[in-house]
């Protein structure tokens, strides 16, 4: 190898090094800030609690404060109650969530590339999506034998418009270019579905199904409150019934832990499929 | 005229008579020497009779066209901008259908796309999820071929001058390395025609010179018959064996030339330039 080769090899690895660096600082300032958020926010729930503790008419709910919840939760770890209550619910979301996703998927890609079909369906479409999931639960009970089905059903309701919208956008904004070239090149509709439409808007896909999850995640308690005996939204209901606080914070603290590990998952997802240089 | 055409010993063109020899069927002896000979034959082009006016247009965008294209035969389809080049191409490959007459290619009538003719467009709309190989092997998969991606890919890729960015995402890529990638994809599916929509318009200059003798080259040693949509004058004299020019409102062709601009067509060539100021001046006269 010569000199410049040497140099030139040898500046490259430089900068491979300096793009980890960089990476490995990016990386650890993200930890630092998220850990000062969570921070931030056991500070307001700890300040939260002293307040409960100091108020003689909300004294029965200081078992809500950090430790008391903490302590609850740890009980719950080691008698293996967390999965038993977060089962169901992840059963259930995750039935939900597919079945939006059949539904919600092909429907988009239809209004996305049917003008008429997008004309047709917008004001069914938005009047439907503004009405309240929950409101659809007495129907729900009345409409399916068992609970979980109605359950499910209203995860559904609310997760299939997010996902069928942001893949109706995705479509919208694929470039024409794209589908007169793999025309040009002999592709039927079925290779263009697979080859173009499918990767070029599954980030939109994707985005929609994180809003979906955040969605259904959030409707699922309510809807838990129906008859079942099971999952975190009866977990919860359980724990006020009982008066027992501790265990009623180490519930919605495990909601919450579930809810941004998922969405966490969906986040990774869109960054593994994301084709834009600019979001990877 | 092929008979003078100067092969340098460049990569791309040996990597062509590499292809050529390897996937080719009956690929003659002589062009492993370095001989320029044509190993397919070129689809023929008749354009007969044809109009067209787009929807909600009072007036025809494109009238009374009639012409042939010799099988291996570069034409340059020359014109200002608007005057009806590109719907010409289009309605050639097959991407939109004449309001009147008809384009048969070796023929038969041009009713749809089809692999065996392939435009490449002004922009190289390579799909940006997928690799260069990926992207070149594509009219192959669509096509159900896929047992010649292995075989096919690399050399075409080798032709282009790519072969070290195979495996690279296209939008690492500058500009002229994904119109190569274009011309790769163009040519894998062994086209009888190729048909170029202004394909180097968006390129610095350097790399459109480079791309344009490049193409000229490889099409006449896989014999392709190439239509060329273009508004410069030099690249037309370049590329082209003939031109035919085109006047706006309606789009007609309103002269059909033969270009003779030397043998190895450098650009500082007296003959070159002689016949670019010839082309200039009919197009002046007439466009």
């Amino acid at each position: 190898m010569t000199d410049a080769a040497y140099t030139q090899s040898g500046t490259a690895r430089a900068d491979a090094q300096d793009a980890r660096m960089a990476a490995l600082k990016g990386w650890a300032r993200s930890v630092a800030i998220g850990t000062l958020g969570l921070g931030i926010l056991g500070a307001l729930w700890a300040l939260g609690g002293w307040y409960i503790a100091q108020t003689p008419g909300m004294r029965a709910f200081s078992q809500l404060a950090p430790v008391p919840t903490f302590e609850r939760l740890w009980v719950m770890i080691q008698r293996g109650e967390i999965w038993s209550m977060s089962a169901p619910s992840l059963y259930r979301v995750g039935w939900g969530l597919g079945v939006a996703i059949v539904i919600g998927v092909p429907m988009g890609i239809l209004i996305g590339r049917l003008p008429w079909l997008r004309d047709l369906s917008n004001a069914p479409f938005q009047l439907l999506r503004m009405i309240s999931p929950l409101s659809w639960m007495p129907i729900a009970v009345m409409a399916f034998a068992t609970w979980d089905s109605a359950i499910i059903f209203l995860i559904v309701v609310a997760a299939v418009w997010p996902i069928m919208f942001a893949t109706a956008a995705g479509v919208r904004r694929i470039d024409p270019a794209w589908l007169k070239v793999s025309r040009n090149l002999g592709a039927n509709p079925l290779h263009q579905l697979v080859y173009v439409i499918l990767p070029a808007i599954a980030q939109d896909i994707l985005t929609g199904i994180r809003l979906a999850l955040g969605i259904a995640w959030v409707v699922l308690v309510p809807a838990e409150y129906l008859g079942v005996s099971s999952g975190l939204g009866f977990a919860i209901n359980d724990a006020r019934d009982s008066l027992d606080y501790a265990r009623l914070g180490a519930t919605v603290l495990v909601i919450g832990v579930i809810g941004y590990a998922l969405d966490s998952l969906c986040l990774l997802a869109i960054k593994r499929f994301s084709w834009l240089r600019s979001d990877t | 005229m092929t008979a003078h055409w100067t092969f340098k010993t460049s990569q791309p063109l040996n990597a062509a008579i590499a292809l050529a020899q390897t996937y080719l069927p009956n690929m003659p002896h002589a062009a492993a020497q370095g001989v320029p000979t044509a190993v397919r034959r070129g689809a023929h082009v008749q354009v007969d009779g044809v109009q067209h006016r787009y929807p909600g247009m009072a007036q025809n965008c494109l009238e009374h066209l009639n012409f042939q294209v010799e099988s291996g035969q570069i034409v340059a389809l020359v014109g200002r901008s608007g005057c009806g080049k590109s719907t010409l191409l289009h309605l050639i490959a097959g991407l939109m259908q004449p309001g009147a007459g008809g384009v048969y290619i070796d023929g038969n009538r041009v009713r749809s796309t089809c692999p065996r003719w392939v435009v490449m467009f002004q922009a190289p709309s390579l799909f940006p999820w997928m690799t260069v190989s990926q992207n070149a092997a594509l009219g192959l998969r669509f096509a159900g071929r896929k047992a010649e991606i292995q075989r096919r890919i690399p050399a075409l890729l080798e032709m282009v001058g790519l072969t070290a960015f195979a495996e690279r995402n296209v939008q690492d890529l500058s500009g002229g390395q994904q119109q190569r990638v274009a011309l790769a994809r163009s040519l894998a599916t062994q086209p009888d025609l190729l048909l170029l929509d202004e394909p180097f318009s968006a390129l610095d200059a350097f790399t459109r010179r480079a791309l344009q003798q490049d193409v000229r080259r490889i099409a006449k040693d896989l014999g392709l018959t190439v239509v060329l949509v273009t508004h410069d004058i030099t690249e037309a004299a370049i590329m082209a064996d003939r031109a035919l020019i085109m006047a706006p409102d309606p789009g007609r062709i309103v002269t059909d030339t033969m270009l003779d601009p030397g043998p190895d067509r450098h650009r500082d060539s007296p003959a070159f330039e002689a016949e670019r100021a010839r082309l200039a001046t009919l197009f002046e006269a007439t466009a």
